[in-house]
This record gives C-alpha cells, structure tokens and sequence, in this order.
C-alpha cells in the first residue's frame, strides 16, 4: 500500500542547508521535512572550526577580502556573483544565528570571538586574518542543534527515517518525491509543489574520509537518475588533516590556532611549499605537499604514509579550551596523546564541491543556459552554487549550508505559494517498487560489502589526491565490473522493519552514481586545478578548462560530458601563491 | 622545526608501538536480538565470533557481523566518531556508543544489547520518540522576547562558559536510558532532557528560564532525580549530568526568576 501525502515544500535532508530552508518554508507554506536519520544525526554536526563571515570583530577585515579568498582558495572556478553574495551575505547569517542562540565563543568584550583558518586573509593575500566564527571545536555541532531548536520551536513537521529514493516530475516541473519507511517497509508519495534537496555529500566512496557512513550521494544520485546533469564532480576536496588509517577529521582550526605539519626529520615542510601563510594553506595544496613527502620518503608511521600534526607547543589551555574534541579524537583512535607526542595524519576524503547544479536562489538549472526546473531545489553539500569552486575553503561549508538554505527556502515557499498543485505522474511509486522487489527477491547473489570494501580502496588508489590518464581508466573498469556484481547483489534480510541491510545497498548504488560521474568528469578534464590534480597534466589550463563541467546519464547508461561557461567577475584568474 | 631530535624518539616510539601491533584478535560478540516479524514478542541472544583489528571500534566488529555473518542484525548508526549520537548501546552492562570503543578494551568477549527503559523496535534499535517528546517539553530553544539588536547580543566569556558544558549535548539517549528512575517511569523526563533546559536557563541571553524551571519542577520534573550517576557516567561528551541536574535543582529551589 502506498500513502500519499500533500505538501506546498518537501525538504530533502534535515542538516544545517535542509533545516534552514525549513525555518524559512514553515512559516510561510505547509512543509515537510523528509530524513533517513533525526534530523541531529546529521552530519553538519561534525564540523569542527568555524564559519567565516567578515564581522571585523578583532581585526580589519570586508566581505571583499573574503569574496577574493572564497574565488582564489577555489581556484577561479568559483561563480564570482555567487561568492560575493555569500560572502556579503554571511554577516547577518552569522548575527541570525546569534540570535538564535547559538553559543559562540566571545571576545573579552563579549562580541563573537574569532580565529584564523586556511586561505583566509587580509587585503587579497597579505597574511592569515581572524575570520572564523566559532564554538570551540564543534561549531557544526552548535549549527545543528540551534537550527533543530528553531524548527522545535516552530513545529516543524519532520518524517523521520523516510529515505527519499526518486523524484517525480511531470510535464517537466517537480511534482513530489517518493519515499520509503525504514521502521515499516512502506512507501510513501509525498507530492509537492516543490522539494528542496539538501542530502550532503558522497565521501564514503573513499576508503579514507571523514564522512558519516549515511553520505552517500542520495540526491545527486536520485535526481542524475531522472537526467539532471550533476556538475564539477571531479572536484573532491581531500582534507589535509584525518586520523591515520580512520580519516576522521582534525579540524583546520588546530593549524589555525597555531599547529604544525612537521614530515619525518621533523622539518615543518609547509615552509617549502606556502612561504607566507604555511600551514593554513588551503586544502588542496597541503594535501598534495603532504603526498609529495610521503612520495620522496618523508613519511612516518609504520608504513611510512603519514605525517604529524604537532600541537606539543601550544598552550594547553588552548588546546583545553578550544580544541577539546579533535583532542579527544586522537586520545580514543590512536591513543596518541597529542600535548606529549605528535598525531600522525594523512588526507582523507572530506567535501563535494560538485553535485546538482544551482542558481543562487537554490533553484536547480540545466544546461549551459541554466534553465531553471520549476519547483526543484538543492542547497549545501549536495549543490553547485558554485561558491566553491575546485576547491572549496574550511568554514565556507557551513556558510553555504545558511546562506542558500535560506535562499533556497524562500523562494521555494514563494514558489509554491503560487503554483497550482501539480499533477502525479501514473503509478508514481513503480520505479521504487521495482527497484526493493528486485532486490528483496533474489535467492543469493554477490555480496554488498564486498562491492563497496572494492570500490572504496580503487577509488582511494586510483582518484584520490593525484590522478592520471592511467589511474583513472582503470577506475572506470573497475566501476563497470564493480555495476556488474551490483545487478546482482544479495539482500539476506527480506523483512520490512528496519531491514537496514536493504538500505544500505540502496545506498551503495547510489555511491556508484557518483562515482561513475566523478571518474568520467575527471577523466575528461586534463588539466590541474583545486581539488583535482592530474599527474599527466599538472598545470592549469584557463584557455581550455575555465569551465565547469556537466556530467548526465545517457539512456544506454553511458555518461556525457557538457561544458558551462563560469561566471566571472573582477577577479582576473592568476597564479595561485600562497 | 627547532626539535628534530625530540622528533626522532617520537618516530622511534610509533615505529615499536606499530611493531607491537599488527595481531589481530578473536573477538566474541554476544548480541540480544529481537525481531517481530521473524520471532515475535521474545528477545534472544546470538553469538559470532570473529577476528579483528585491537584498534577496531566496536561499530567495525558490529558491521563486520552485519555484513558478513548476518545482514538481519539492525543498528543506528552514522558519523562513526562519537558527535551525531546515533548508536548508543548497553555495551557490557553500561551505555556507550559503539563507535568510542576500541575492540582492544573489550576483547576476548563483549555483550551488547539495545539502551534500557524505550521500547525496542529490532535488534538495537529502540523507539526514540518517548526520548525526543521529554527534549521538547523543556522548550529547548532560546527565547528572547527583547528585539533582536543589529549586531551580535553581547556576552561575556564568563557567562558564556556557566552553561558550555551542557551545549556538548548530543540527544544519543544514553543518560536518560542509563537512569533507573526513568527505567521505571517512562513519563520521568529524564537527564538529557534536564541537560537541554539547563543549557538555555544559564544562558544570559535567554528570557525563558521560569518557565523552563515552572515545567521541571512538576512531578515528572527534575525531583524525581536520586543522584545515582548513571548518567554522569554514561554521557559520551563527558557532560557532568548530575551536576546540571543539581544546578536546576537548587535553581528551583532558590533562586527568583
């Protein structure tokens, strides 16, 4: 039996970009939250340092150094109009939140305290500048939690632990969603004048990466299935600093408050690499000098494939006060003591800077004339603003997430508000249907672990930090063998109740979506720049390559790639030094 | 770097450390299962052994059992390093997340069983909604009826940190479930809820504290607490629980809101 159920705005995912546009639609039209997790499982939650905005609270600072950074740090593939509205747009996000509640550290004047982070600076490169905003070391955390009380407060309607697992369309405008129960098994029609996805990203398609197990691709995959292009999938930011081995996350903010990178003759080798700001670098670049001394043998660790993160001269009390969870991380997962001894660190899978294409209302476009898909919208980690560009700069995640949450909620109730109800398509939930029947009906056959163990390790192997022509052709054979075995994967739990076995496999499909869209994209772009560098072509290409790129499933499942033109503006593309 | 030399003991220590390392262990999982749809009403125990790393978590050997030995076995979880809170458990006789213990700590044998006092669903997965409607009832979210100023509401370090402990909340449940006056009284509204109102009744922004205090100190409120610890001793984030619940306590008592 199929429920259906009629909302003005459907919001996909309930982290920090779902739950913002939540607080804007709920007060203007009837809205619906839709999440396969409590909305504070989330994993807005886990983030770490800090969210920029140019408040000038303890030094000089304007919303216009922070547009050149956001456009620089992304190495020009940043969408300039979109980077200077969010940027301008961050001090009141950040005042907003404030309000709120949320607890951020304080000045000794009691305004918003506020600390260095990477590819941050003053006056276009000067120097590191105190930008970030922050509550200690889990300000992502504080995010949550203030935009979940908000939505309490407000009596947000949440369905919680439905997975959204196609989008309806008719006539070429959004209709709905369907959705699947986990607790019962049912699905569910949500239709709708208009949904909103903001599902996060897909690291978990690498072996090492800081995402929660649940990032898996969902929305960019659901939506690449019904022929939305997904764009710049190949910029996959690696965050310089995970837990050895685990990828868990050692925030930015732990170079910002004055840790080192030091290699194994205990040489701080950033020095080398950024002369003026070092270690607060931006991702990609730290990442990639980590790479290259593990590459000429300055590695540490057993293996030789690590490198530390050095906190031993810090004041404890900084350490205490401001950094007590990565603290924690490091005591309980490697029962390193970080104020005795250095951690050992490598780079590990953290952001998607690609994913559905959107303007900066949060509406999503197709094609190079971005033509809007009316009623359909995407926000955070999950969109393509593009605000990030190749590379996207720490804390500006959670800025994007409140910026075009907002953005995205408004003109979605404002939408709806004004649109007929739309039609449901005939038999809305068969695709859905067919997809658990199938697997759910299968006496044996491959087993999903096994799939996903294969296509973590190639995919940490052959499209990771460093690249080529080589590295990346085999991923796309292994990803076709890898969609093979899927055809064919086994589900042992045929119950309906909390049969997580059956969603987690979903999940994994969705997983080789995105990474059938990152290898193909990065297959094509052969050049360097960001988050993707291509051995085989270490330098970037402005006259070929200032252009994003638009990956769509074809009807016989083959990939095509298009090229969309960056919207530029006063910055001029140059060299990037740091 | 001016500290090579103290750098070369360091690497010769994580060198012998990950010499030492490197066996895996047998681990014995006793999990208590349950599953409506296949067995009824009656819980029971299941056991798998397995072989894993010492420096595994828990979760690891969880999903190990799930996705090789059995793919029925359910159980929340996601970011997998102790913030989003999803797979608090009774690990042992006591609650914890699965994903802050180390297999090392546990092994040869661990028990493991869904959190006490909400009703399980399947395996260990527990109805969370009682758990979310005791968080709710606290009005957990700032209130602030004064206008809204230009800039930030100032505040001072100082009252900033009289109520940063209980900010590190994280609603995974293993307080309240820990608590056995909970155990016993389901309409209790429990320690993580306590934890939630404490964080906005001692934030000097806030203007709603009578009434969070009016709705704790009613029978299903804060006095139903008989300061065991269970849930100072439980809470993940390190929260010192009993001592909020204290706070509230003598707040009530004392204070003039």
């Amino acid at each position: 039996m199929t429920t259906v159920h009629t909302y003005d705005a459907v919001i996909v995912g309930a982290g920090g970009a779902g739950l913002r546009a939540a607080i804007e639609a709920a007060d203007r039209v009837r809205t619906a939250v839709i999440s396969k997790l409590y909305p504070t499982r989330s994993h807005t939650g886990t983030a770490q340092g800090g969210m920029c905005a140019a408040l000038a609270n303890v030094e000089e600072d304007y919303p216009e150094w922070h547009a050149f950074d956001t456009v620089k740090g992304g190495d020009y593939l940043v969408d300039q109009p979109a980077a200077q509205l969010m940027t301008e747009e961050a001090v009141d996000a950040v005042y907003q939140l404030e309000h709120w509640g949320l607890p951020f550290n304080r000045t000794p004047e009691g305004r918003i305290d506020q600390r260095r982070f990477g590819g941050h600076t003053r006056n276009h490169g000067e120097a590191p500048v105190r930008r970030a905003c922050y509550a200690a070391d889990r300000t992502g955390h504080m995010i949550l939690q203030t935009l979940y009380q908000q939505c309490v407060k407000r009596d947000v309607r949440f369905f919680n632990e439905f997975y959204v697992l196609d989008q309806l369309l008719s006539d070429g405008r959004c209709a709905g969603v369907v959705a699947y129960e986990l607790a019962t098994g049912e699905i569910h029609v949500f239709r709708a004048k208009s949904v909103l996805y903001a599902t996060g990203g897909y690291g978990r398609i690498f072996k090492v990466s800081s995402n929660a197990h649940t990032l898996t691709g969902d929305g960019p995959a659901v939506l690449f299935r019904r022929g939305i292009p997904l764009q710049d999938m190949e910029f996959f930011q690696f965050h310089p600093t995970g837990v050895y081995k685990l990828g868990i996350l050692l925030s930015e903010a732990v170079r910002g408050e004055g840790g080192i990178l030091v290699n194994s003759d205990g040489e701080r080798f950033m020095e080398r690499y950024a002369p003026t700001v070092k270690d607060l670098a931006p991702r990609d670049l730290v990442s990639r000098a980590i790479y290259q001394e593990i590459k000429e043998g300055r590695g540490v660790g057993p293996r030789r494939d690590a490198v530390y993160l050095d906190v031993r001269h810090l004041p404890h009390d900084v350490i205490e006060e401001k950094l007590p969870d990565v603290t924690e991380f490091a005591r309980v997962y490697l029962g390193v003591e970080p104020t005795r001894e250095p951690v050992p660190i490598q780079p590990t899978a953290h952001y998607a800077m690609g994913g559905i294409p959107t303007n900066t209302d949060a509406q999503v476009v197709v094609g190079e004339e971005e033509t809007p898909v009316p009623g359909l919208y995407a926000a955070g980690e999950c969109a393509c603003v593009s605000v990030h560009g190749a590379n996207r700069l720490g804390t500006n995640s959670l800025l994007d997430i409140v910026v075009f949450g907002r953005r995205g909620g408004l003109h979605m109730s404002e939408f709806a508000r004004d649109a007929d109800l739309p039609d449901l398509p005939d038999a809305p939930d068969v695709r859905v249907r067919q997809t658990i029947d199938g697997l759910l009906n299968r006496p044996e056959g491959a087993n999903a672990a096994d799939i996903r163990g294969e296509l973590q390790e190639q995919m940490f192997d052959l499209a990771f930090v460093v690249r080529s022509e080589t590295s990346l052709r085999k991923m796309a054979d292994v990803l076709a063998g890898l969609r093979e075995r899927y055809e064919r994967v086994f589900v042992q739990d045929t119950g309906k109740v909390f049969n997580t076995e059956l969603t987690e496999v979903i999940e994994l499909g969705f997983m080789l979506d995105c990474a059938d869209a990152l290898v193909a994209a990065a297959l094509a772009r052969d050049e360097s720049r960001g988050g993707h560098y291509r051995e085989d072509h270490p330098l970037r290409d402005d006259a070929n390559w200032l252009k994003h790129s638009l990956a769509s499933r074809q009807a016989d499942g083959s990939i095509r790639l298009e090229i969309k033109s960056v919207k530029l503006g006063p910055y001029i593309p140059m060299e990037r030094k740091y | 770097m001016d500290d090579g030399n103290g750098l070369g003991d360091v690497l010769e220590t994580s060198d012998r450390r990950a010499a030492g390392a490197g066996g895996r262990v047998t681990l014995t999982l006793r999990i208590r299962r349950y599953n409506p749809e296949t067995r009824g009403q009656e819980s029971w125990w299941d056991e798998f052994t397995i072989e894993s790393e010492p420096d595994d978590r828990l979760l690891d050997a969880l999903h190990h059992v799930k996705w090789y030995l059995d793919g029925t076995l359910a159980l929340r979880r996601s970011c997998a390093h102790g913030i989003c809170g999803s797979d608090a458990m009774m690990i042992n006789g006591r609650n914890a997340l699965a994903c802050k213990i180390i297999v090392r700590d546990v092994a040869p044998r661990v028990t493991v069983e869904p959190i006490r006092g909400l009703p399980v669903l399947k395996d260990l997965i527990v109805d969370m909604e009682p758990f979310f409607a005791g968080y709710r009832s606290v009005l957990p979210y700032l209130i602030n009826d004064s206008g809204e100023p230009e800039k930030e509401r100032l505040q001072s370090p100082e009252e900033r940190h009289r109520y940063d402990d209980t900010t590190k909340c994280i609603l995974c449940a293993a307080c309240t479930t820990s608590c056995p006056i909970f155990w016993g009284d389901e309409e209790y509204v429990g320690p993580a809820a306590i934890v939630n109102a404490h964080r906005f009744v001692y934030d000097s922004r806030d203007e709603g504290a009578r009434r969070r205090l009016e709705i704790l100190a009613e029978k299903n409120g804060v006095f139903r607490c008989r300061t065991t610890f269970n849930c100072t001793d439980a809470c993940p984030r390190g929260i010192e629980v009993t001592k909020a619940i204290q706070d509230v306590k003598r707040s009530i008592l004392f204070d003039r809101f």
